[in-house]
């Protein structure tokens, strides 16, 4: 199941001009790449949220230059690139009383889509999106992507 | 057991004291009164000669001294030496307006040390302690102060000045300082780059003891401090016009011993100069009774305090000052209600998720102040979830109007990024034109 838990980096920045440059830079520097990638905005922060081939070295990295930045984990579910596949994923997760508190998807160079997902139960929610057959990627697929 | 630099006078009993403070008043007055220009017309104008001061409780009917008198009098009017006999000059900033002017003899110099090798005793600093003074050195009093005071009461002084921090936790290091003196902001700047050097200062130190002054900090700041760094935090007071820093808490730290000998204090209505009841906060008024170069006279300090006449624990006997969580004019009247950046510090620092850096900013928008208080976001306060952060601002906001009873505007701001401040720190931005 552990291997089933992807790591995402999530870091505190304010909403000022080159801020997301900064950390751009940063990583590349540090030849890390952003597989998925999200801003949840609120005035004056936001809260920058990836995926990354090598969440370790990412923070390291990010905690170096001054961020506050933390690892959260997630769950990376694989779906049909197709209409209905969001809906049955929350559909599994609503019957559990599992809930989502964020996520965010991006299309993969396979023409799958990837939902990242974080929610309040994660082992719960491993359980169920298995018992269903829906397929959750490992921190290797995501290096691999 | 404790500590005495000079028993006889610290644990003086009460009636001796007052018998003391009383002669020295009556000669101090008459002092000025034959050496200033300025003092005699002063008396002339309130219509009182040295010898209607009869008793201690005659100080009140003296005129006060202000700040600006040493403005109006610059550079050295109101000095009731010669140059000739003064050893030294200092020079305050100047920040609003003209810079003032401290004239000190010779023998000021030595019971300012003296004021300060009794405070440094009472908090078991001594022989084979090394005091790193990273106050400013040169015009400013911290320094050289601390200094002539460090090594007076016998201490090894290791003179860093401020800045060059990375150097200075060096030297803390290999040569094994075990007493800071700095501002309380400086000593929690060197904690931050101490850390990204990969040392400690609670495991990889000496240090035991900080002298801490020249700016408002507040009781909750002082736990943090001690929390973080395991050493024990002191309050130092003073200011230049008086000499310099020179009084300390003792190991009890409940409330600043003034030396009785050297200086008697009052605690009056600010508005109406009449004095306080003991117990009640006021502003803080102080006669020289020592010095030579420059003594004053019921000189309005400006801080706001309260007078504690009560012997202390720790044996003596002098009057004991509330530590001073700020001056007088540094109130910030928002909306009518009036605030002390001391009061906001308090509210913050007993707020866990908070960290130690913070500022405040006043604007007025429409006609309306606006008072915002930015604090950084800490590590263990993070959550990746804006809610979260959202509910930790308004918990911030919530706390600080149950004290100040006004809306604040919390913002929550990149680590690291509120300035970090080598001497005395900035905290309040107002951007109102008044």
């Amino acid at each position: 199941m552990e291997n089933k838990i992807i790591k995402q980096i999530s870091l505190f920045s304010e909403n000022k001009p080159g801020r997301l440059a900064n950390i751009a830079d940063k990583f590349r520097d540090a030849g890390v790449n952003i597989r998925a990638f999200t801003i949840a905005e609120a005035g004056d922060f936001g809260i920058i949220r990836m995926v990354v081939d090598k969440p370790d070295l990412a923070h390291e990295v990010l905690h170096e230059t001054g961020f506050t930045v933390s690892e959260t984990n997630v769950l990376g579910v694989e779906m049909e690139d197709v209409p209905g596949g969001l809906a049955k994923i929350a559909d599994v997760l609503g019957k559990e009383n599992i809930n989502i508190d964020y996520a965010y998807a991006f299309v993969t160079k396979t023409e799958k889509a990837l939902l990242i997902l974080r929610v309040n139960d994660i082992r719960s929610a491993i359980n169920a999106l298995e018992r269903n057959s829906i397929k959750l990627v490992d921190m290797r697929d995501i290096e691999d992507i | 057991m404790i500590e005495y630099w000079n028993p006889l006078i610290e644990r003086m009993p009460l009636e001796e004291l007052n018998k003391l403070q009383e002669e020295k008043l009556k000669s101090i007055v008459r002092y000025v009164y034959e050496h200033s220009d300025f003092y005699r017309k002063r008396f002339e104008e309130a219509g009182i000669r040295p010898e209607d001061i009869k008793t201690l409780a005659d100080v009140t009917k003296l005129p006060f001294t202000y700040k600006k008198d040493l403005r109006d009098t610059y550079p050295t009017g109101m000095f009731c030496v010669p140059n000739e006999q003064l050893a030294r000059f200092h020079v305050s900033s100047g920040t609003t307006g003209k810079p003032t002017v401290v004239g000190y003899t010779k023998n000021d110099i030595h019971e300012w040390a003296t004021s300060l090798a009794r405070a440094m005793t009472s908090i078991g600093v001594g022989r084979g302690d090394i005091i790193q003074v990273s106050y400013g050195y040169g015009l400013f009093t911290g320094g050289l102060g601390l200094h002539y005071g460090a090594e007076e009461v016998g201490s090894t002084v290791l003179p860093t000045s401020s800045g060059n921090t990375e150097k200075q936790i060096e030297l803390m290091k290999d040569l094994g300082t075990t007493t800071m003196a700095c501002t309380p902001s400086y000593f929690l700047f060197m904690t931050e780059v101490a850390k990204s050097m990969g040392i400690s200062l609670k495991d990889d130190t000496k240090l035991k003891i900080g002298i801490f002054g020249a700016e408002p900090w507040s009781q909750q700041m002082r736990a943090r401090i001690e929390e973080i760094t395991g050493i024990k935090a002191y309050d130092v007071f003073g200011t230049s016009e008086l000499s310099g820093p020179l009084f300390t808490e003792c190991t009890y730290q409940d409330g600043i011993h003034i030396w009785a000998d050297q200086f008697l204090i009052e605690v009056i209505d600010p508005k109406t100069g009449e004095p306080l009841p003991d117990g009640e906060r006021g502003e803080l008024v102080i006669t020289t009774l020592a010095k030579e170069a420059l003594p004053l006279i019921r000189y309005r300090v400006g801080d706001n305090t309260v007078l504690n006449k009560e012997p202390c624990r720790c044996g003596r006997t002098h009057p004991r000052i509330m530590r001073i969580l700020g001056r007088v004019d540094d109130m910030l009247i928002i909306r009518g209600i009036n605030v002390f950046p001391g009061q906001i510090e308090s509210v913050l620092m007993n707020i866990p998720e908070v960290g130690e850096h913070f500022q405040i900013i006043v604007d007025r928008v429409n006609e309306l102040d606006v008072m915002t208080v930015q604090i950084e976001m800490t590590d263990a306060a993070f959550s990746d979830k804006v809610n979260d952060i959202i509910k930790l601002e308004e918990k911030v906001a919530s706390a600080l109007h149950k004290v100040l009873n006004l809306a604040v505007k919390v913002e929550l701001v990149d680590h690291g990024s509120l300035p970090r401040s080598m001497g005395k720190s900035k905290k309040v931005i107002d951007n109102r034109k008044l």
